[in-house]
């Protein structure tokens, strides 16, 4: 497989799940907001941060503004992390190696970019909003198993999963790391909204349901943190996304370095979590995880994508 | 209100399904009862469907357009071209007879050169064409065959012949949406096809694998067979993925492949490098090699050339295959088939007049008004003269260019393209339209049953180019006969 097509697959997978965590993540807190009082602090602002646009969204719009916020993370082509803008990304992707996947993905890929530019620009009500993003998150579901059940398991296959697991497990970090932030802020733990918080955590990323069924606990932060941190069953959880990283990984030929990388990650997600959790020291182990999974990316790109010198 | 025949005029052209209003010809009567059956309404609504099917199937084709390119559906009319499969069978024979002798004047002409010795080709023609490569001379590619992929422009005069207009013998494209429309016919007309012998198009992508295959410099069950594109703002880039994708072999681009000192070409790939027997190349001549032709082509891969002489990977069509895709040679292209075949030619040339010949120029300054004229070495319809359409200073600007420029210049007749039922405006109205079948040479013959019918949308006009508001149409070659 070449080295520029297995790239063009990674980040086509990446930019598919980001599309995917950031229509999740804006239709849980639409329904969170109604639940938290104003003085709670947990707003829209919130997102931008999750998404590590913070720099450029105040560089756009100084003022703030939930409006201006949505169109920022939803339809605005010219900021990078919306969802526009990686749906376009992922199908500019997957249109350059559309020889690779099966022609019913790119299709899919396609009409789902198109269903975003038409749709997401019209969201200016709640309801509307619900269902465009649910559109988008049910499309997305749709591609991985249209690509999981017809495209062979073959290399180009496991960069897709690599792509993806490696996004998702960034992504599953960076939620984390905000709950956090805000719960730092005395005003939201005093007034035991924390559990509410939570909640609206293990809803966007569709965990609520197996949080119930597999802890069995009311909901706590500890116990939420363990579970997307170390659950291996939860397919949104970081230890399972890097099992799944392992297992892609050992299919591809010189696997030992990026291997390696997710190893160390794992070592640290297994070992470095605190019996109670300080909210300090939460954010700086989410920092550590970010910074090693993007040492994950760095190893991949140097094992598979980076070009050799000719014999 | 059914769609009614007798309204049909087709006027003066030929048209390929009707010979006069209400009078389908037998090869079209299957598809125009049927029709019959439909309003016009219904028609649209297949049409509307036939639309919705292209934007999601995502086919496209690229146009540069006021400094952008803009990726554009395919225009497609739903409406089939119908070809009898009797006169199919001596077209696709006139085909692979011209196919088979372009090769051997190719191969003669970089190698022994015969008949420039023989004094049965101008040695001028030759010296002076923009696509001669001498890089290319003592080169033996395999099977000594240099044009594999020939796509040929066919059109009918108004009397019914057959013409060939032009032989694509560089990069020609088009196949793809070949296909796509048979895929996007069969969705919109299923019935159709239950009760219609349509001959099947969808094996050129096996065709041209086995094509390019036979190619291959070290004889292995599975030569690594790679599409060589210039990339996605390529006008054809779409039909480069469509090709390697069904043919099950890696799109790559110039900076995926490097030339080893041991002069074999290798791909990057996720294992390191591996070695490529076989390029077909969709990338233009002088850009498939920077240490030999433009050294600032990014296209290209320094090297290629020095492997492909050296016999270690074959490029398809191979660089140089262009010296007989020149509308000067062309004119030729009758004497080639006598001179090499010992035959006639099957299928006849629009006669054509080489303005490089004192008396062809003569006539063709005289009758300016009556001629096409065309610039030997564009395509795509570009820098063409329609004499009958040109205002004066157009054909003030042609004269002196002609005078000028000689050389550069052929004359042809205007030919009556005939026409085919199109739906415009929610009726059915003719357009002229074309042919561009595509045939295979390698180790073997084949030709596509059909080909790539390309029609011009806007009544009246004889430019049927995607690029210069061309639409198209599915093609069928039917079996009449006895079922």
């Amino acid at each position: 497989m070449l080295s520029r097509v297995a790239e063009r697959m990674y980040w086509g997978a990446r930019y598919l799940e980001r599309a995917e965590n950031t229509a999740r993540l804006v239709r849980v807190y639409d329904a969170a907001l109604l639940d938290l009082p104003e003085e709670a602090g947990v707003g829209w602002p919130l997102l931008v941060d999750i998404c590590g646009a913070r720099e450029l969204f105040d560089a756009r719009h100084p003022k703030g503004g939930d409006r201006e916020t949505l169109k920022f993370l939803i339809s605005d082509a010219d900021s990078p992390g919306s969802i526009v803008a990686s749906l376009g990304q992922a199908r500019e992707n997957f249109r350059t190696t559309r020889d690779l996947c099966p022609s019913e993905a790119w299709r899919s890929v396609n009409e789902m970019y198109l269903y975003g530019r038409e749709t997401l620009p019209r969201m200016g009500s709640g309801r509307g909003r619900h269902e465009g993003l649910s559109g988008i998150v049910q499309r997305t579901q749709q591609l991985a198993g249209l690509l999981s059940g017809t495209m062979s398991h073959g290399a180009a296959y496991n960069f897709i999963c690599l792509g993806r697991n490696l996004e998702r497990a960034d992504m599953t970090t960076r939620i984390i790391d905000i709950a956090a932030a805000t719960l730092l802020d005395t005003r939201t733990s005093a007034s035991g909204l924390s559990n509410t918080l939570w909640m609206a955590v293990l809803k966007s990323l569709s965990g609520y349901q197996m949080y119930r069924q597999y802890v069995r606990r009311r909901i706590r932060a500890e116990d939420v943190i363990r579970f997307l941190l170390q659950d291996t069953l939860f397919p949104r959880a970081v230890a399972h996304c890097l099992a799944g990283l392992e297992t892609s990984m050992l299919k591809l030929p010189n696997h030992e370095e990026p291997l390696r990388a997710v190893l160390k990650v794992q070592g640290i997600v297994d070992s470095q979590l605190p019996e109670r959790v300080e909210e300090a020291a939460l954010r700086q182990l989410m920092d550590d995880l970010q910074i090693e999974l993007a040492g994950i990316h760095e190893q991949t790109a140097a094992a598979w994508f980076l070009p050799e010198e000719a014999p | 209100m059914k769609i009614d025949w007798s309204q049909y005029d087709p006027g003066h052209a030929w048209d390929e399904l009707l010979s006069g209003p209400g009078r389908p010809r037998p090869h079209a009567r299957e598809l125009t009862r049927y029709l019959s059956s439909l309003t016009p309404n219904g028609l649209g609504r297949r049409q509307q469907a036939a639309e919705r099917a292209i934007m999601e199937m995502g086919i496209t084709f690229t146009v540069y357009s006021e400094g952008q390119n803009i990726d554009r559906a395919w225009p497609f009319d739903i409406i089939p071209r119908v070809i009898a499969a009797d006169e199919w069978r001596r077209i696709e024979a006139g085909l692979k007879q011209r196919l088979s002798a372009l090769n051997m004047f190719i191969d003669d002409i970089y190698n022994e050169q015969r008949i420039l010795a023989a004094g049965r080709f101008p040695r001028e023609v030759i010296e002076t064409s923009g696509n001669f490569l001498k890089e290319c001379m003592g080169a033996r590619p395999a099977h000594g065959v240099w044009a594999h992929i020939c796509g040929s422009d066919l059109v009918r005069d108004a009397d019914g012949t057959v013409y060939v207009l032009e032989d694509n013998l560089r990069v020609p494209s088009g196949v793809s949406y070949m296909l796509e429309n048979r895929i996007v016919t069969k969705q919109v007309f299923p019935e159709l096809f239950a009760n219609t012998r349509i001959l099947p198009v969808d094996d050129y992508p096996s065709l041209l694998f086995d094509t390019l295959a036979s190619l291959s410099p070290r004889p292995l069950d599975y030569p690594e067979v790679v599409v060589l594109t210039p990339g996605i703002y390529n006008s054809a880039y779409f039909e480069h993925a469509y090709l390697a994708q069904s043919m099950g072999a890696e799109l790559v681009e110039g900076g995926d492949l490097v030339v080893g000192d041991d002069d074999c070409v290798y791909m990057r790939t996720i294992a390191g490098l591996e070695r490529v027997d076989v390029i077909y190349r969709r990338v233009n001549d002088t850009f498939l090699d920077p240490e030999v032709f433009h050294a600032d082509s990014l296209l290209g891969v320094p090297g290629l050339m020095r492997a492909w002489r050296a016999g270690n990977v074959a490029i398809a069509n191979a660089p140089g295959a262009g010296v007989a895709d020149d509308k000067l040679v062309y004119a030729f292209v009758p004497d080639i088939i006598r001179f090499y075949l010992d035959e006639d030619a099957i299928l006849p040339n629009v006669p054509t007049r080489a303005c490089i010949n004192s008396d062809d120029r003569q006539y063709v300054l005289e009758n300016l008004r009556e001629l096409v004229v065309k610039p030997v070495n564009e395509s795509g319809g570009y820098g063409m003269l329609i004499g009958p359409a040109a205002t004066a200073d157009e054909i003030g600007r042609f004269a002196d260019l002609v005078k000028r420029k000689p050389r550069n210049y052929v004359a042809q007749p205007v030919l009556k393209l005939s026409t085919a039922p199109t739906f415009v405006h929610g009726r059915l109205e003719p357009r002229h339209l074309d042919l561009r079948p595509f045939s295979l040479q390698g180790a073997q013959h084949a030709v596509t049953a059909g080909g790539l019918t390309r029609v011009a949308l806007v009544k009246g006009s004889l430019v049927v180019n995607s690029s210069q508001g061309g639409g198209s149409k599915d093609t069928w070659v039917v079996e009449t006969g006895e079922a």
